[in-house]
């Protein structure tokens, strides 16, 4: 005989303003199997879970229903309630009649009504519900980074300081990432490259780091603590542990045609290169749409004049395959692509750059040498037009509907430091609001506006033109309610940021979740930020939403202290609901194990009676429930119903679904 | 057709007799010459006795060698180039052992319905005879031309299928190459209102009495036990309760076979009712081409199936319900 004991939470006002919960206690009383049934202002507090716990006991319950919160808020701690009372912590079912019901409905009515149904549901399943005991699995004390910008080597270095190998994972021919070109960075002016290089060099010196460069990410199996993941290394031409970065084959290059990806296209570069000086590795790769010999077959200067060997046109990609306990993402972003903005005349005019091309065109080791000259005719510009918010902030559909959060900022830093350095230029921010929090971010901003003298102009632009070779940026001043057309001589675009295209593929091989706009979606917006809804996935930098580097920094640290936190562990306890097949019923097809993401489902031949003292040797799946994270997904897929899932089985769901549909 | 005929014969008996193989599937005379059925030989003397190889071959063998495979020594079989799709995709899941099988790839012309020809008024018949496109019937009363069209099997007019797995093969008319599009009654039924193709659906089905044939011919149905038997599936009784659950019985076996589904058309062959039921797993078929590109079930023995695979090209939900998949 079933003995079922329910608790219905208040959650404060958060449920009782809506559910008559006194009512739902009530009502369920009279339930089949009910034995038990209290409310209570706050389950999750210590007195609530004594009463559970309380409940058990003196009631002897077989089976305990929360109505309460969503599971993932506090399904662990009644579990554990529960079990500290000596019932298995799986005859906990939660009816979530928060965010499933009192948030979501204004008739107390209609709330308590849906609530009762919810309980009724939970009870219906709890009923079938078994004892099931966690198992442990192994974790393996290494851990991979993905992308290697500043988010990805703050990670790395924060986790091998701690002991633990690391590898980084790069797409691109050397780490560094998006900060690697930029100039300056705000809110204090320090040079870009003076604080990111020396950690660059920290990461390729530290022995627990292993740095992929120009490799990428081509499978991922298994799961938390154990995860097995694929990675191609991409031909670069050059072998990589000969090559000593002297740069004479960059030198005597005959093709020098190819745009120089790290300059964002404002310059040419060899088609053998070394992306910038300081470059980690310090070693060349070859670009085969550029390299003559690649193409023709004639030419291999580079080779001829390397003095160690190591050009090899044979190259081929290869793949390693590696183990790790914790994954970090921090493949970062870019800015978006202009050709939907037709207005600001991007792909028409030289002399309308982005703000990155601009960091370009400041550094000294830029195009220019670090001396501000217009791409068209290489003259010093006068009169500088910043336009803010191209794309950011935008409902039209060709943007992207978020604030990029950083171009406020950079935009002053631009405009400060143009006056700085050349005080004979005029420069003009449009802007819609100018935000600015964070510390010392409105003071920096202050100083743009009183000590430098920009000219902010609350307003947008709507149109850009070229009239006898001045940029004519023509946009309205809300303050002073007029139509201002301003004569420039280089336009400046603040373009939205995205995430790194690549990102999409990565979180599908992860199995974790993307919004709309491709950031990564993080397992709890306030208390999991730098978790991603998979266990033992962690999200660093821009890849999860826009933020500067400060930010990007403090959570790329903070993902560490998770992964530290986690391969500190030599085991895991596994989650017990797993899948398991009734092999009498299995036509072992394999359907089930394409479908399993974790690889955790494999076949054995096995004897089976068919009577008369006759056998059959048929082909079955096995489970191995270490690696099975209990998706379900193979449930759904045997035709024959031959597998179901521990503590979601088939018979609990549809009985779930029949107390739904009862009347 | 009887040279064919005769040149299976010889080879089926050389097979038997030279002991390459222990049995050979084929179709054996029935009462009459136009209802042949699939069977097992594992003599001359047998092979003598029934064998036969005519325009009323429309059974598909593969699914027999589910148990065969399992059978000591090999088996020699006789596939029309449908029934090879069904081989491969039994071989694909594990099903079939192909090792243990020898493939007799044989020539099909498109195979005669005779509740087709009976349909045109004709009865007593006693032979029929194809000349191109021309069916000629000799009944009792006489000679009657068919047009062979009309007269085939629902599943021989938009075949255009060819052999995907031979050991060696009989063929000794050229097949001519056939362009037909088997998704136009699917269009049709798309073109519907939602209440038209309820209404088309519910007249259909409700003329199921639930005989199982559709089932128990389908290749990609031969689970060792089948959910409506399993009274643990829960729903094995519910398909029997009354005439709105028999329509459930037909379209939770075509999720079933969704992407497994060679369209071998047994499924309508076989319906005493005449349901069109190959239409429901067509409609499958056409989604899965449109979704995710164009797939034919069973054309190899391997490989990944569109709906038990998953890849970052897949179509999203969104677009499966706006109908824009590439």
């Amino acid at each position: 005989m079933q003995r079922i004991g329910v608790f219905i939470c208040w959650c404060g006002s958060n449920i009782a303003a809506t559910v008559d919960v006194e009512k739902v206690a009530e009502v369920i009383k009279s339930e089949p199997g009910v034995v038990f049934s209290a409310n209570y202002q706050y389950m999750c507090s210590e007195n609530g879970q004594q009463l559970i716990k309380q409940a058990i006991k003196e009631h002897n319950l077989t089976g305990v229903v929360v109505g309460a919160c969503s599971p993932r808020m506090h399904e662990a701690t009644f579990r554990k309630a529960a079990e500290e009372a000596g019932l298995n912590p799986y005859m906990v079912e939660i009816a979530n009649i928060r965010e499933h019901c009192s948030w979501i409905h204004k008739d107390m009515e209609d709330a308590t009504e849906k609530a009762v149904v919810l309980v009724r549901t939970a009870i219906a399943k709890v009923k079938l519900n078994a004892p099931l005991t966690a198992g442990e699995s192994p974790v393996v004390k290494r851990a991979l980074v993905i992308g290697g910008g500043i988010a990805g080597i703050q990670a790395a270095l924060d986790i091998a300081e701690a002991g633990f190998e690391v590898d980084i994972v790069e797409k691109n021919a050397t780490i560094g990432g998006r900060m690697a070109q930029i100039d300056k960075t705000f809110p204090t002016l320090d040079c870009s490259a003076c604080i990111l290089t020396p950690k660059m060099v920290d990461c390729a010196q530290h022995e627990k780091i292993d740095i992929l460069s120009y490799s990428e990410i081509e499978e991922v199996k298994g799961f938390v603590g154990n995860f097995s993941v694929k990675i191609r290394r991409k031909a670069r031409y050059v072998d990589e542990t000969k090559c000593t970065g002297c740069k004479i084959c960059m030198e005597k290059c005959p093709s020098k045609k190819g745009l120089n990806e790290f300059n964002m296209g404002l310059n040419t570069r060899p088609a053998i290169y070394i992306p910038f000086a300081q470059a980690i590795p310090n070693v060349a790769v070859i670009d085969p749409s550029q390299c003559i010999k690649m193409k023709t077959g004639k030419c291999g200067i580079c080779q001829k004049f390397c003095g160690v060997g190591a050009i090899d046109y044979e190259q081929k990609d290869s793949f390693i395959e590696r183990q790790y306990g914790a994954i970090v993402v921090a493949t970062g972003f870019k800015p978006i692509n202009l050709d939907a903005f037709n207005e600001y005349g991007y792909n028409d005019n030289k002399d309308v750059i982005t703000s990155l091309e601009l960091e370009r065109l400041m550094n000294a080791a830029g195009p220019t040498n670090g001396v501000l000259l217009r791409p068209s005719d290489g003259e010093h510009p006068k009169v500088i037009t910043f336009i803010q918010c191209v794309g950011s902030r935008d409902t039209s559909g060709c943007g992207k509907p978020y604030c990029s959060k950083i171009c406020c900022m950079y935009t002053a830093k631009h405009a400060m430091l143009i006056r700085e350095k050349y005080p004979d230029t005029e420069v003009h921010v449009f802007y819609i609001d100018v935000r600015t929090p964070g510390k010392n971010y409105d003071e920096f901003y202050r100083r743009a506006v009183e000590q430098y003298g920009v000219d902010y102009i609350k307003g947008m632009v709507g149109k850009v033109y070229n009239e006898n070779g001045k940029l004519m940026v023509q946009g309205s001043n809300l303050i002073d309610n007029e139509q201002i057309t301003i004569e420039s001589d280089l336009v400046v675009l603040a373009a939205a940021i995205e995430p790194e295209p690549s990102v999409r593929k990565i979180a599908t091989l992860l199995t974790t979740s993307i919004d709309t706009n491709n950031f990564l979606t993080e397992s709890h917006a306030k208390l999991r930020p730098v978790e991603s809804p998979t266990a033992g996935v962690y999200l660093a930098g821009v890849c999860q939403g826009p933020k500067d580097i400060p930010e990007t920094v403090s959570q790329a640290s903070a993902c560490a202290a998770k992964v530290i936190g986690l391969l500190v562990k030599d085991k895991l306890k596994t989650n017990p609901c797993v899948a398991s097949p009734d092999e009498m019923m299995c036509n072992g097809c394999s359907q089930c194990a394409n479908v399993c993401a974790y690889g955790a489902i494999t076949y054995v031949d096995k004897e089976f009676r068919l009577g008369g003292g006759k056998t059959e040797i048929r082909r079955v799946a096995s489970v191995n429930p270490a690696v099975c994270q209990g998706c379900g997904a193979c449930t759904v897929t045997c035709p024959s119903g031959a597998m179901d899932l521990k503590g979601f089985s088939s018979k609990q769901i549809m009985s779930e679904v029949e107390a739904i549909c009862k009347k | 057709m009887k040279d064919v005929e005769l040149k299976m014969l010889e080879r089926a008996k050389a097979l038997l007799e030279n002991g390459e193989v222990a049995r050979v599937i084929g179709w054996k005379k029935g009462e009459f010459f136009f209802d042949p059925s699939p069977a097992t030989f594992e003599s001359v003397e047998e092979l003598e006795n029934g064998f036969v190889y005519n325009w009323f071959c429309g059974a598909n063998l593969s699914k027999y060698l589910i148990a065969a495979s399992k059978k000591e020594g090999k088996t020699a079989v006789f596939l029309k180039p449908c029934d090879t799709y069904s081989f491969n995709q039994l071989v694909k899941e594990h099903r079939i052992k192909r090792e243990n099988i020898y493939v007799i790839a044989v020539e099909c012309l498109g195979k005669l319905n005779i509740e087709g020809i009976k349909a045109k008024g004709l009865s007593m018949i006693e032979s029929v005879e194809v000349d191109g496109k021309d069916v000629i019937v000799t009944t009792a009363y006489g000679k009657e031309t068919l047009s062979k069209p009309e007269v085939v099997l629902t599943k021989c007019a938009t075949c255009t299928k060819t052999h995907q797995v031979k050991d060696e093969e009989i063929i000794l008319h050229e097949v001519p190459v056939r362009d037909v599009d088997r998704f136009a009654e699917v269009a049709k039924l798309e073109a519907m209102t939602a209440d038209e193709r309820f209404a088309f659906w519910r007249e259909q089905l409700s003329k199921c009495i639930r005989c199982n044939a559709c089932r128990n011919v389908c290749p990609a149905c031969s689970c060792v036990k089948c959910v409506f038997d399993n009274p643990a599936s829960g729903i094995s009784a519910k398909a029997n309760d009354d005439e709105f659950e028999e329509q459930l019985f037909h379209i939770i076996r075509a999720f079933h076979v969704a992407g497994r589904c060679t369209d071998c058309g047994e499924c309508s062959r076989v319906c005493p009712q005449n349901i069109p039921l190959h239409l429901l797993n067509r409609k499958f078929i056409k989604d899965i081409d449109s979704l995710y590109g164009e797939y034919q079930a069973g054309e190899t023995s391997e490989g990944k199936t569109p709906l038990t695979s998953y890849t970052e090209g897949d179509a999203e939900p969104k677009d499966v319900f706006s109908g824009e998949a590439k």
